[in-house]
């Protein structure tokens, strides 16, 4: 209970605390977090999403920046990938905002991602939860890449920040496979850079091209140029902190925010339903030993996968099976 | 056509005479490792014979001193006629110590003064900042104001002793106090001489004093070579330096790469932004680089070094004047080859150093101290480096002929081989649209990282040896004096500046901090305004701090 | 107990810029399988000890080459202290004299690593030496 109390008060060594317990998947941690779920919800959350070297977390703290201006108090959750090779990861993007380390009304936590089995949006999606009950306004959560993985953390978001740089090339071929739908604002960073207004055309022309209905939100598109030209930089980033809340006004406004929280609530759905029942599920036929003799036998085709996992969720599942979960 | 075909055909028909004898000797007599490398890990081979340098021509490739591609030196008579500078990096504490050593040293028969800045002076804070804790005077002098600047010169002869300020983002200030200095000594400015390192890329590439982002930085030096060319034209306004990416952990052919590369950012600033021609300015810049352990490597490197700077003087700029094709050069012997354990093998170590300095024709040498891995060298130490270089040049004999090691057939391959991966990186670099461009995607960086990395585990797995670190290691305590800088150093340092403060005419002072506000914003050169500035006594910070307000501040990307 | 993933920072406090070892650090523990939190070259006490707080990290190694250490790395460890969290670990490595070694233990250095200590040696130190938190 102590712990609970901590964290609602904003007790920074306590939350980050809890968060990695929940990382480490301590048997403790999430009774915990069950606890403070009722604390939660109040938080406007901010996805900023782009490919490696675009300027994501300097454009997270100049946010920051822009947002303590307002005396909003703010949570970042920055993602890095962990070396697959070894299980460790460098975790850096919070060099980029150490101008705010000593800033209390700011909690920035890094978060490796651990592997790819799934578990790296629940992790970001506690680590929300985690700050949001300890009353953060407004919480940034920074992914590398548009990856699958990336898309499910960006689903916590409220409002989705698209990061692109000129002169990357193959910026508009992922845009068409995907991430133009989970965009609210884009921003061309270095647009300075040869090549920014070609990009800029081309993505609105982009956007033109999506179907619209009346009254229904655009994506603006902020150029943002030089980092190193102070007073531009910081007129071009309070821009882009203005198109974001303009965002979450209309989201306000028109209802959407509501389907947005409701579209985290499934993304939380589907997070902990893999936690509780697949993950226990397959720790348990991984330490038996019958994963590997499952796999063996579906390998020698004596039997198909979907056998194997109805036979399985009868074991698990006291109702009685998939098959009967899907009929209702 | 180097050998005629009838001396290649003989080394063919040698050689592989000479290769099956090894085949048969390694059947019984295997080698010590399967690999033979250099510090820098370039593979070495077994034997090196006119094969090898085939394609190398004398007139085109080696040629004579003095001449192009100055291969063997930019000096016709190479060091008959005079030796290298012997030039002692030195400061610590307060202006009067560091003064006093000085002293010393040109009594000793040193013939140039270096300045080590302690480190507020080198970022441009004023010993009083908060950032400042348990820094002032440690590394070097501690410099605020003209005040401190004119204790550090007292009794210097400045028309004719020449020295280097090891000072980058504030070099327009401390160049302005050195300036200043000379007019209040009755020296006019044409007639003082030195150098100042003003090399910020290295700085964002490895060795992190930054200040300002790398355009302005960029720009405020082309503002130092502009003002030279024209009223300090015994002053060297750039020491482009390698020694310092070296010191992060770059490969030989890093070090001249980027080092190179550097210098043409440089010189094409200057023509674009200044409108200089090439001529005017090209012969007064100067480079820096390192000498490392291993021999054969770094004699070829700064051999390469002269012929590349030649043909990218002469081809890409087109200059005329052949003192604009000279690569003039100070070496350091490298602080990182030196250990810890055992400190005295360490003369050892920088004899070697500096041997391959002088056999690779540098123009000044700085030889570390044996200590200097541990502390601030001690007087005794210091004297052993100077005398170091004194012995080389005065007993050994290595100086009575030029480029002594020219036409081995090893030693023209292996500079042929330095020469041909430094040119990929060059152009590896123009591909990326230059060296700013280079270094704002983290490409220099991460690349020495990386060669720093491998190193680091080759000294672990023992494929590279440091003896008395991993290998020879004794557990015996080699006990040496060690130089220790008082605390209260610090405290006095910030009295000195609070008295400045408050004595000078504070009006003088922001008027004249306004003028180079005013400068920065138009874009036209600040040293003169910056001159102005100092002698009304505006701190290093003040004037830094309107730096970092025009051009914003840079901040360390922290890649890994 | 599930496996604790190690989590450390690598810091430079002060002036200095020579980054090459703190690199070579982050590097060597990110390969042992650590999440290394990694702050860049001239970082005040105060921004090391928050972000090792608000990172929740075993252990801070700090890196200093200019002959600062004397009064940085102790300051680290008492602001650590001050918001509750002296169970950080705080080693520190660089030039550091041997005549110091004395000084900074007793200001509640845990370990000092010189030039020559091994990248493994310093990893087995991180390893033995750590609270693991439960």
């Amino acid at each position: 209970m102590e712990t609970i109390k901590k964290i609602c008060e904003g007790n920074v060594r306590a939350a980050s605390r809890l968060i990695r317990d929940l990382e480490d998947k301590l048997p403790h941690a999430r009774p915990r977090l069950r606890q403070l779920f009722k604390h939660t919800g109040k938080s406007f959350i901010i996805g900023i999403t782009g490919s490696p070297g675009a300027g994501k977390s300097t454009l997270t703290d100049a946010l920051i920046a822009e947002l303590r201006k307002l005396s909003k108090t703010v949570g970042v959750l920055a993602v890095d990938p962990t070396s697959p090779f070894t299980g460790g990861a460098i975790l850096g993007d919070r060099v980029r905002m150490l101008r705010h380390a000593e800033d209390e009304g700011v909690f920035i936590r890094s978060l490796a991602t651990r592997g790819a089995l799934g578990g790296l949006s629940q992790a970001a999606g506690d680590a929300i939860h985690v700050m949001e009950a300890m009353g953060k306004d407004v919480i940034i959560v920074e992914t590398v890449g548009i990856g699958q993985q990336e898309i499910d953390i960006i689903n916590h978001a409220h409002s989705v920040i698209v990061v692109m740089v000129p002169g990357m090339g193959d910026e508009i071929q992922s845009m068409k496979a995907g991430i133009l739908e989970i965009a609210d604002v884009f921003a061309i960073n270095k647009a300075d850079r040869a090549g920014a207004k070609q990009l800029h055309t081309e993505l609105a022309s982009l956007l033109n091209s999506a179907p619209q209905s009346a009254g229904a939100w655009r994506p603006p598109i902020v150029m943002i140029e030089n980092l190193y030209e102070p007073l531009t930089f910081v007129e071009q980033t309070a821009e882009l902190a203005q198109k974001v809340a303009e965002h979450y006004a209309y989201l306000q406004e028109s209802g959407q925010l509501d389907k947005r929280t409701e579209r985290r609530a499934m993304m939380q759905i589907n997070d902990a339903l893999r936690a509780c029942i697949m993950e226990p599920v397959i720790d348990n036929l991984t330490a038996s030993g019958e994963l590997q003799y499952l796999a063996e036998k579906i390998k020698n085709r004596e039997i198909d996968p979907y056998s194997v996992a109805e036979e399985i969720s009868k074991r698990f599942l006291k109702s009685g099976g998939i098959n009967d979960i899907d009929k209702k | 056509m180097y050998f005629s075909e009838k001396t290649q055909k003989e080394s063919l028909k040698l050689k592989s005479i000479w290769q099956d004898k090894v085949e048969n000797t390694l059947k019984t007599n295997p080698d010590q490792k399967e690999r033979f490398s250099t510090v820098s890990d370039l593979e070495i081979k077994r034997l090196y014979t006119p094969e090898d340098i085939k394609d190398t021509n004398f007139e085109q490739h080696i040629g004579v001193p003095g001449d192009f591609p100055y291969l063997r030196g930019n000096q016709v008579t190479g060091y008959r006629g005079g030796y290298w500078t012997f030039r002692m990096f030195a400061g610590m504490g307060s202006a009067k110590d560091t003064n006093e050593r000085w002293r010393m040293l040109l009594r000793e028969g040193q013939t140039g003064l270096s300045t080590a800045f302690d480190f507020p002076t080198l970022m441009g804070y004023d010993s009083d900042s908060p950032k400042c804790l348990g820094e002032v005077g440690k590394c070097g002098v501690a410099i605020d104001t003209l005040e401190d600047f004119l204790a550090l010169m007292k009794d210097i002869p400045m028309d004719q002793v020449t020295t280097s300020m090891t000072i980058n983002p504030p070099a327009t200030v401390l160049w302005a106090m050195y300036c200043a200095a000379a007019e209040i000594n009755g020296v006019p400015l044409t007639k003082i001489g030195g150098t100042i390192q003003n090399d910020m890329l290295k700085e964002f590439i490895a060795q992190k004093t930054f200040m300002c982002p790398p355009g302005p930085s960029v720009k405020l030096i082309s503002d130092t070579v502009e003002f030279g060319t024209k009223y300090v034209p015994r002053w060297n306004t750039i020491s482009i330096s390698g020694y310092h990416i070296r010191e992060a952990g770059a490969t030989a052919v890093q070090e001249l790469a980027f080092t190179l590369r550097d210098g043409i950012e440089y010189v094409e600033d200057v023509v674009r932004r200044k409108g200089l021609s090439v001529d005017e300015f090209a012969p007064r810049l100067s480079f820096f680089f390192n000498s490392h352990i291993d021999f054969f490597e770094e004699v070829c490197k700064f051999r390469a070094a002269r012929r590349m700077w030649a043909k990218i003087m002469r081809d890409r700029f087109g200059a005329k004047n052949p003192r604009s094709l000279w690569m003039r050069f100070h070496t350091q012997t490298a602080g990182c080859s030196l250990t810890a354990q055992q400190p005295y093998n360490n003369v050892v170590r920088t004899t070697m150093e500096a041997l391959a300095a002088v056999l690779g024709g540098t123009q000044s040498l700085h030889t570390n101290s044996l200590d200097e891995v541990l502390c601030l060298p001690s007087e005794h130490a210091v004297e052993i480096a100077l005398r170091t270089q004194q012995i080389l040049a005065e007993e050994t004999g290595v100086v009575n002929t030029t480029d002594p090691l020219a036409g081995s057939y090893f030693v023209e391959a292996l500079t042929n081989e330095i020469e041909e991966k430094a040119w990929e990186y060059i152009e590896k670099i123009d591909g990326m649209g230059g060296m700013i461009a280079a270094i704002e995607k983290g490409f220099p960086q991460m690349e020495i990282a990386d060669s720093a990395y491998k190193f680091q585990r080759q000294l672990e797995s023992k494929e590279k040896i440091m003896v008395g670190m991993n290998k020879y290691v004794t557990d015996a305590k080699h006990s040496i004096p060690l130089i220790e800088i008082d605390e209260k150093i610090g405290e006095e340092q910030i009295k000195r500046l609070k008295d400045v403060r408050r004595k000078r005419d504070n009006r003088a002072t922001k008027k004249s901090l306004d003028d180079i506000k005013n400068a920065c914003r138009k874009g036209t050169n600040v040293m003169p305004y910056c001159i102005e500035a100092v002698k009304n006594m505006a701190t290093q910070q003040e004037i830094c701090d309107i730096y970092r307000e025009v051009y914003g501040e840079y901040r360390d990307p922290g890649l890994y | 107990m599930p496996d604790r993933k190690i989590r450390v920072m690598v810091a430079k406090p002060g002036l200095d810029g020579h980054d090459r070892g703190a690199r070579i650090l982050a590097r060597c523990f990110r390969d042992a399988g650590f999440e290394v939190i990694y702050t860049g070259c001239h970082q005040t006490p105060e921004q090391i000890a928050a972000a090792a707080i608000q990172e929740d990290v075993d252990l801070v190694g700090l890196s200093c080459l200019s002959g600062a250490h004397r009064l940085l790395f102790p300051r680290v460890v008492e602001l650590l202290r001050k918001k509750d969290a002296s169970d950080i670990t705080v080693i520190g490595g660089g030039i550091i004299p041997e005549a110091d070694f004395t000084m900074l233990y007793e200001a509640g250095i845990k370990a000092i690593f010189t030039p020559g200590a091994t990248l493994d040696s310093i990893v087995e130190w991180i390893r033995n030496n750590i609270k693991t938190h439960d």
